[in-house]
């Protein structure tokens, strides 16, 4: 079978789905309560390798990378800043090494932590610098796109994006994280669904897409305002709820038939990539699975 | 209540719960316009201009203590309620922080030089293993507001850090944060520190941060939680049964 590229699949309209969460994952394969995860692609390969097969073997059309917080301001903060390139190639080809015919690979980028100035002190020329590494690093490793998540500055999404486009033609992938206060849905920036959908397509996203920070209840009147805006592929990956602590475990509590019938709200809305984020393991992307396929 | 600049009379509309108008409404009671336009210019977050209108007022001869509680804390009052309302967000919080703190490089020589007391001393720190700081920040910029001493641990603060801290600052209110589901838990195991050396008596413990629960907060034994920074700062006083504005 001759290997399609992840774009012209967004393009063409078939549900894809992606994986579920990297963090507990990790956790359950000896990361340490606030260890640096990236580092475990130098540490330790085969579990990073394992997850990608995991989330494959469980119906994943694509994974991200090990890569989230592997930009220059997070990784110096653990101590790693010279391995940026390293651990960055290395997430991409360990999940590539799994990936067979029309599976796919996309390099994580998460926020940098830094506020842009005149908010904070970083200037738009280092975040671009520490993003145009990062990515380049990815596309090195051979990802098949790049997403920017869990991000709540349109400054900083806009820029990563704007700097990803700028390196490669493959899929850009904006992700914001929103909050429902009360006065609706606004990521802790202040940004709407609205505009975080007009700006990310502004800056030449190919998917405008929202993950963590709620469960699949919210996440669904997350997807509904995307939908309602974006003319571009929206992708939806909810947290398995918000993570409730018993007898001191962290337990998220929406199980993969809980979620299924939020994600086939979602895709009645019209979002076209589904994954799941914090709590979310192979059992809700098996299930997915099923859903998506009995849809198709 | 007695608003007489225009502007903070504008901004005060945004306080639109009945207990909120009367508490926050009392704190302009005594003021005049020149604490109104600091309290103003910090919710609009004109650093320059806060930094020159307390400088001004020191000059004139106001005491230290009524600039901050008329000019910048009854400001900050206002800030806090448009940031738990959606009005305002991070970002505006921010920079009236950074006003806050232009007013405060006057006041601050002033009161350590004349001994007040402050309402209560806090220690502050994102727990261990966990390196996000924004909303510590901006609780600590709250409190700081809200007339708190606060010493800040920063990011990856272990027990014995918040332990010596407390001993050596005399404080009486810890208060964690944490971003990490993955880290939560070492909340918990703080307070275990506190408890083993024979400190948990002593001091009040105060947790927040983005996954927090009030469960997980009752979980761990901690004496507080809030689910924002305007929250953390009536939290702090309710705890130490502060009533003052």
């Amino acid at each position: 079978m001759s290997r399609v590229n992840f774009l012209d699949s967004i393009k063409s309209g078939i549900t894809l789905l992606g994986d579920g969460a990297t963090g507990s994952y990790l956790q359950t394969k000896g990361l340490e309560p606030g260890g640096c995860p990236e580092y475990m692609c130098h540490t330790a390969p085969d579990v990073i390798k394992g997850m990608a097969k995991n989330y494959f073997e469980n119906g994943s059309d694509f994974v991200l990378t090990n890569s989230f917080g592997g930009n220059s301001f997070m990784l110096e903060k653990y101590g790693h800043k010279d391995l940026i390139k390293t651990l960055n190639i290395k997430a991409a080809q360990l999940a590539k090494s799994e990936a067979k015919d029309n599976q796919f690979v996309i390099g994580s980028i998460g926020p940098t932590g830094e506020f842009l100035q005149p908010l904070g002190d970083i200037s738009e020329e280092e975040m671009g610098e520490a993003f145009h590494q990062q990515i380049s690093a990815l596309l090195e490793g051979g990802v098949d796109g790049i997403i920017f998540e869990t991000m709540t500055a349109i400054e900083e999404i806009t820029l990563g994006i704007k700097t990803a486009k700028q390196i490669t033609d493959k899929a850009v992938i904006g992700s914001m994280v929103f909050d429902k206060g009360p006065r609706g849905l606004f990521t802790m920036m202040g940004i709407t669904p609205e505009k975080a959908v007009k700006d990310l397509i502004n800056s030449g996203a190919d998917v405008v897409a929202s993950n963590c920070g709620n469960g699949s209840d919210i996440m669904l009147e997350v997807a509904s305002e995307l939908t309602k805006y974006s003319e571009k592929p929206v992708m939806i990956q909810s947290n398995a709820g918000i993570p409730e602590i018993i007898k001191g475990k962290i337990v998220y509590n929406e199980k993969p038939e809980f979620m299924v019938k939020n994600y086939n709200k979602m895709l009645d809305l019209g979002v076209s990539i589904l994954g799941g984020c914090c709590g979310t393991n192979k059992l809700h992307i098996k299930e997915f699975r099923k859903m998506i396929d009995s849809n198709n | 209540m007695a608003i007489i600049h225009e502007g903070l009379s504008e901004e005060f509309k945004y306080v639109t719960k009945p207990n909120e108008q009367e508490h926050i409404g009392s704190m302009f009671d005594s003021s005049d316009l020149l604490m109104q336009q600091i309290a103003f210019n910090l919710i609009k977050g004109k650093n320059n201009d806060v930094y020159d209108l307390v400088k001004k007022a020191l000059d004139e001869g106001y005491e230290a203590n009524t600039v901050l509680d008329d000019g910048l804390i009854a400001g900050m009052a206002i800030v806090g309620v448009k940031f738990r309302d959606n009005v305002i967000f991070v970002p505006e919080v921010l920079i009236s922080a950074r006003a806050m703190k232009a007013g405060m490089e006057h006041i601050d020589p002033i009161l350590s030089a004349s001994g007040v007391e402050p309402i209560g001393t806090v220690i502050m720190g994102t727990v261990k293993g966990d390196l996000h700081d924004i909303g510590k920040n901006l609780c600590i910029m709250m409190l700081r507001g809200g007339g708190f001493t606060v010493h800040d641990l920063g990011v990856d603060t272990k027990p014995d850090e918040f332990i010596d801290a407390v001993l050596e600052h005399e404080a009486t209110v810890v208060g964690m944060s944490a971003l990490l589901t993955t880290t939560m838990p070492n909340m918990g195991v703080t307070i275990e520190a506190f408890e083993e050396a024979g400190l948990r008596e002593e001091v009040k413990i105060l947790v927040g941060g983005a996954p927090v629960t009030k469960n997980f907060a009752d979980e761990m034994g901690a004496d507080g939680y809030g689910s924002n920074a305007v929250e953390c700062v009536q939290i702090a006083k309710d705890i130490l049964g502060v009533n003052k504005g």
